[in-house]
């Protein structure tokens, strides 16, 4: 697996929002959104993000794609480092890099017909002109399952589902290489969000993407994914690919997460042991020295105060972050 | 455009404004056939006539006939509302766009300037403006047109930073689109409903201040009608001859009334969820 081709790769990446107060408006503290994490996703795979609210891991996507300046570190997208390029060309680089928000509602500006949201990417970039732009968008339209009478059409005319097939299409037409799918099913029901996620999987093979998926839904991701990340207070805690993930979690958070997803085989019920941690997550601009979960960690132990933990590749390709594993 | 048409039609009172509008439109730009008589021309033998079939409106204090001075003075007063108020909105869309969406120090020395200009009371900033240009059409017309540019500033303002909090700002961001044409295409067209409301509200301001600024000498210049002078003028004789200032007036409601009508429904044609 490891001779893949490596598209993104990302290192010690991170984000701190500064707190501002008093009269004079000076900087008090940071929130350490993401705090140094490092990963890499390859070429066709699906790589998620997990970690419950305020974990960073929206952050972390939109830190990559630059909407969020980050703090410091350094992403490589095809060997170039994009931290490095200027703001102005920078644009001229999200065309391979793309994101599909987790609010088809107010993703979609309420005063463009389907259409113009569509031809907007391509004229943007110039890849066409007005009238191959129009033809792109009615085979679009069909690829992302709806019809061309939709194209006059405005956004609040769709429901949900609709909506984020049209935001996915807009995303798509520029025929990206990376797609950041921020939370992208979450707002939809359930019988929807499977539609979703098959056209998802369908347009990855048909148009050879690579997507990094953010989601808190274990269960969506274990379906979707080829590598996970998990992780909490704006570091990486574990990273693995999704079996090994699921099946041998070493992180005793990952493993919390894990007895979380609820079963509807009541034999796995009786077997399964629950952990329930104690506590809440910690306040991210203080947060705790040494490991940031130790406070609510059932196995945590002296040196968990002292240290930060180290990330370690603990097992092969399975990348861990927690004393136990670092002797 | 055709459907927009289609729509204003079938919006009756929309449609009520905009033929208002069009007739006093029409006043002004025929005024010259449709007036009886010029507007200083003084018959001063019917000095204070109430209205007779001669003189529809009646007369003023110098004998001139007040229907023919209302259709000149409709000149007058749509040429300040009209211009006075695309000076404001117009200074006023530029500045709140930059201050909104950039933010920043150059937003705060926006603000602080336009809130210089806030301190001062209308009528007063306006006469300042006016007396450092020197009183002439012109001069008021810019001047109402800078008191205007504060209030559409600081709503522009505030509607691009609330529009600037929706994802879809952040989508095209993510697409790459330039940061000007985010403004134009995303930005603009969604601050366009207290936009246009606020442009009727000030318009019927603008010919209100135009008033005021004749009444005091710094306006039009007399003996040319405006309807905020013969307004003003006719306070005095109001008592014996109530039509003096009955029907300026009236022709300034009926104006600012259609254009109240106009703008709460094109706010809601140029908003296409309120389509049907």
């Amino acid at each position: 697996m490891s001779e893949e081709q490596v598209v993104l790769e990302v290192k010690h990446l991170k984000k701190y929002f500064p707190i501002k107060g008093g009269i004079l408006k000076r900087t008090q503290g940071h929130v350490k959104a993401v705090d140094d994490i490092s990963f890499d996703v390859r070429e066709n795979e699906t790589f998620s993000l997990v970690g419950e609210s305020g974990c960073g891991k929206s952050t972390t996507g939109r830190a990559i794609l630059r909407l969020h300046e980050p703090t410091d570190g350094d992403v490589l997208f095809n060997g170039e480092n994009l931290i490095d390029v200027s703001k102005s060309s920078f644009r001229h680089l999200r065309k391979d890099m793309q994101l599909i928000f987790q609010d088809p509602y107010s993703s979609l500006n309420p005063r463009m017909t389907v259409k113009k949201l569509l031809m907007e990417p391509l004229l943007t970039h110039k890849l066409a002109t007005p009238k191959e732009a129009e033809e792109k968008t009615v085979e679009m339209v069909e690829k992302v399952g709806l019809s061309t009478e939709h194209l006059d059409r405005y956004p609040h005319e769709f429901s949900g589902g609709q909506r984020q097939r049209i935001s996915i299409a807009r995303a798509l037409i520029l025929r990206p290489k990376l797609v950041i799918l921020d939370e992208a099913v979450s707002a939809l029901d359930v019988s929807i969000q499977s539609q979703i996620l098959n056209l998802l999987k369908q347009l990855q093979e048909e148009f050879q993407l690579t997507y990094i998926f953010i989601s808190h839904d274990l269960n969506v991701v274990k379906h979707l994914s080829d590598r996970v990340g998990v992780m909490y207070l704006g570091q990486m805690m574990e990273l693995a690919e999704t079996e090994a993930l699921y099946d041998n979690p070493l992180h005793p958070y990952t493993k919390a997460l894990l007895s979380a997803i609820p079963s509807i085989n009541p034999k796995e019920k009786e077997n399964k042991e629950r952990i329930i941690l104690q506590g809440d997550v910690p306040d991210p601009s203080d947060p705790p020295s040494g490991c940031p979960f130790r406070l609510r960690c059932p196995m945590a132990h002296d040196r968990c105060a002292e240290e930060i933990p180290r990330y370690i590749e603990a097992e092969r390709d399975h990348w861990v972050a927690c004393h136990l594993y670092d002797e | 455009m055709k459907d927009f048409t289609q729509r204003l039609i079938e919006d009756k009172v929309g449609l009520i404004g905009f033929i208002g509008i069009f007739i006093v439109v029409l006043l002004a730009i025929f005024a010259p056939l449709i007036a009886p008589y010029e507007p200083d021309e003084m018959f001063t033998n019917h000095v204070m006539e109430g209205p007779s079939s001669q003189f529809l409106f009646g007369t003023d204090e110098f004998g001139r006939d007040i229907f023919s001075r209302i259709v000149y003075g409709a000149q007058v007063s749509l040429q300040v509302g009209l211009i006075a108020v695309s000076i404001g909105a117009i200074g006023g869309l530029i500045f709140g766009l930059i201050s909104g969406y950039f933010q920043g120090k150059l937003d705060q020395v926006i603000m602080r300037i336009m809130d210089v200009f806030f301190a001062f009371p209308d009528i007063l900033l306006a006469l300042t403006i006016v007396a450092v240009l020197g009183p002439s059409l012109t001069n008021t017309m810019i001047a109402i047109g800078i008191v205007f540019m504060p209030v559409f500033t600081r709503l522009v303002r505030s509607a691009v930073m609330t529009v600037k909090e929706n994802e879809y700002i952040t989508n095209a961001q993510a697409i790459g689109v330039r940061p000007s044409m985010i403004i134009i295409k995303h930005i603009i067209p969604n601050i366009m409903a207290p936009f246009i409301v606020q442009i009727t509200l000030a318009l019927s301001g603008a010919i209100l201040t135009e008033a005021a600024l004749s009444f005091l000498g710094l306006g039009v210049q007399p003996p040319d009608p405006s309807w905020g002078m013969m307004l003003n003028d006719a306070r005095a004789y109001m008592e014996f001859g109530p039509w003096t200032i009955l029907f300026p007036a009236a022709a300034i409601v009926f104006t600012i009334f259609c254009f109240n009508l106009l703008g709460d429904s094109l706010r809601d044609l140029l908003d296409p969820k309120l389509k049907q």
